[in-house]
């Protein structure tokens, strides 16, 4: 079974991020990548399916600028077989929807059995991509998934998703896309010999023409990143603990109404 | 295009709108001058449920009642709700931040080939564009966010809007349009219910409590939970002790956890990592107890107490006990 896993590059959490010139998206300098931390569990899940199959094959795929080649680089070294980059300055402003678009074409040219994506990537947490993927391709699609099994033959996913107050069991005839909820699995580190072989694979750059596609128009827009407004400035309860304790209920109470 | 907000009703599987629900139709309603009507997917709606959708402020609900909208599936709901939208097109259509209708949306804005903007803890009408506004890169940054065109379809993070004010009395009404018969690809298999702790979802909660690291370990929580039962508050944890096995992951509060939004926020042994703060910081009131006056907690908590939380929860659980028996 061929197994698709579309990730997203990102800003490592603790990087600092500013506002950039023109004020509608992050200055970029000095920041650490990352691999999405969903899109790691969606790699590893991708792994298991294959080494547990006995064969397949596992092609990630992301859509952005140059820099992203090092987050294909980092799937390659877990152990992906080879990488696709949607690469075009033409998808510079793409927004969920365009770049589902993107990805569907992707799908259409190499037709795999399963889809594996993250729940939400951690920089604009829209979380959207998946479903919007799904929709194109007239797919079925389970969001946080909490565990899967592909059935002998390659025809149907089993997979539970994550809800309010449990968990629902699906049958998803293939293909079908399923986006990972931490807990899955636990992602690997790449060895050293996953890394050194990561160089040799083939990562193959597409524009959109490449996929027979013109890039259109987003049609979600940033206007504007702000800074969040700062909040209003703490106070440190001080005294030993039943005081504190009795000041801080009170505050909650009278000052805050919060209790 | 009429000028009316649709709000997709995230229900409790039984029959009643979820009280966020009151969020959303106050927003759209305070958006769309009252012109606000719910769509409700379900396999049981109850007469309770369109009586409450009504004194929320919904003009009308669409009620799409077919054993085939539950469980959810987005294939179905995204149909239907497209469906519909093409007859009657609405000018917004709002969901709630909850599992099911984060995918819903996305999967609905694709169909009609439109923007989504997932998350929202804000909009404003500026002329005739709604421009919404959403955090962005844990929380570091507000982005605002418009579309190219109509339907707006948005989803609403819980506890942040001002919920609709009761109307006693007000009563929306009632459609059962006829739409094509969803055909559901996915199988329904099983659900399985969490053991229930018996307090309120994460989510959704007014009030959250949350154990870090400090906890030094998973027997410790019962102490969070006693508190918990007193002020009705759900119990969260930090990636930190959720990564140590302490908690399950579904409680787990942060970045690549559950967002919440709570009116209260107790923090106790929970150091604020970014990751954490990501998921909590748009809560209204942040109390932090830390033994470490350095935590980075402190830097956004409204009222913090630096010492032992194993001193101060139990002396705690008790005034809030002593309090709200008065």
């Amino acid at each position: 079974m061929k197994i698709l896993v579309a990730i997203k590059q990102v800003p490592d959490t603790a990087t600092q991020v500013k506002i950039g010139a023109g004020g509608k998206a992050i200055d970029t300098t000095g920041i650490t990548w990352i691999v999405s931390p969903y899109d790691e569990y969606a790699v590893e899940e991708a792994l298991r399916i294959k080494e547990k199959r006995g064969q397949g094959e596992v092609v990630a795929v992301s859509l952005g600028p140059d820099r992203v080649k090092e987050a294909l680089r980092s799937c390659l070294a877990m152990g992906c077989d080879r990488a696709i980059h949607l690469n075009d300055p033409a998808w510079n402003d793409a927004d969920t929807l365009a770049t589902a678009k993107a990805l569907a074409a992707v799908m259409k040219q190499e037709a795999p059995g399963l889809v594996l994506c993250g729940r939400q990537a951690i920089d604009d947490d829209m979380g959207a991509v998946t479903a919007q993927l799904a929709e194109l391709l007239g797919w079925p699609c389970a969001y946080w998934i909490m565990e899967e099994a592909i059935d002998a033959d390659g025809k149907t996913a089993r997979a539970a998703r994550q809800v309010e107050g449990g968990l629902e069991v699906f049958e998803l005839p293939l293909p079908a896309i399923l986006a990972a909820q931490k807990g899955l699995n636990e992602p690997r580190y790449p060895t050293l010999k996953g890394i050194m072989g990561a160089k040799k694979k083939e990562i193959k750059d597409l524009k959109a023409s490449d996929l027979g596609i013109a890039a259109e128009p987003p049609q979600l827009s940033v206007v504007a990143l702000e800074a969040p407004p700062p909040r209003p400035p703490g106070r440190v309860i001080q005294g030993d603990v039943p005081t504190a304790v009795k000041e801080l209920v009170r505050a909650l109470r009278e000052d805050a109404k919060a209790i | 295009m009429p000028n009316v907000f649709w709000c997709i009703v995230e229900d409790d599987r039984q029959g009643m709108p979820k009280k966020v629900m009151a969020e959303v139709i106050g927003e759209a309603a305070r958006l769309s001058g009252g012109q606000t009507e719910a769509v409700w997917l379900t396999d049981r709606a109850s007469d309770a449920g369109l009586k409450q959708l009504g004194e929320w402020g919904a003009t009308r609900v669409w009620l799409l009642e077919n054993a085939a909208y539950a469980p959810y599936r987005s294939e179905v709901w995204a149909g239907a709700v497209a469906e519909l939208a093409a007859k009657e097109s609405p000018k917004a259509i709002f969901g709630a931040v909850t599992s099911r209708q984060r995918e819903c949306v996305a999967r609905l804005a694709a169909r009609l080939g439109v923007g989504l903007a997932a998350d929202c803890v804000a909009f404003a009408m500026e002329g005739d564009t709604l421009v919404a506004t959403r955090p962005v890169y844990a929380g570091k940054l507000l982005s605002r966010v418009a579309w190219a065109k109509g339907p707006w379809v948005a989803t609403l993070r819980p506890n942040v809007f001002r919920p609709a004010e009761v109307q006693p009395g007000k009563t929306a009404a009632v459609e059962r349009p006829s739409l094509s018969a969803p055909a559901a690809v996915m199988k329904f298999v099983e659900r399985r219910e969490e053991a229930s702790t018996g307090l309120p979802e994460l989510a959704e909660a007014e009030t959250v409590i949350s154990g870090g690291r400090g906890m030094k370990g998973p027997e410790n929580y019962v102490i969070l939970e006693d508190m918990a039962r007193v002020i009705g508050a759900a119990v969260g944890a930090s990636r930190a002790a959720v990564d140590a096995g302490w908690r399950p992951h579904r409680f787990q509060i942060g970045q690549t956890g559950r967002t919440i939004s709570p009116k209260l926020y107790l923090g106790f042994g929970v150091s604020g990592a970014i990751q954490h703060l990501a998921g909590m910081r748009t809560s209204k009131v942040i109390v932090a107890v830390n033994k470490d006056p350095e935590a980075p907690i402190f830097k956004i908590a409204d009222y913090g107490i630096v010492a032992d939380l194993f001193e101060v929860v139990p002396e705690l659980t008790k005034e809030f006990k002593k309090l709200l028996e008065k």
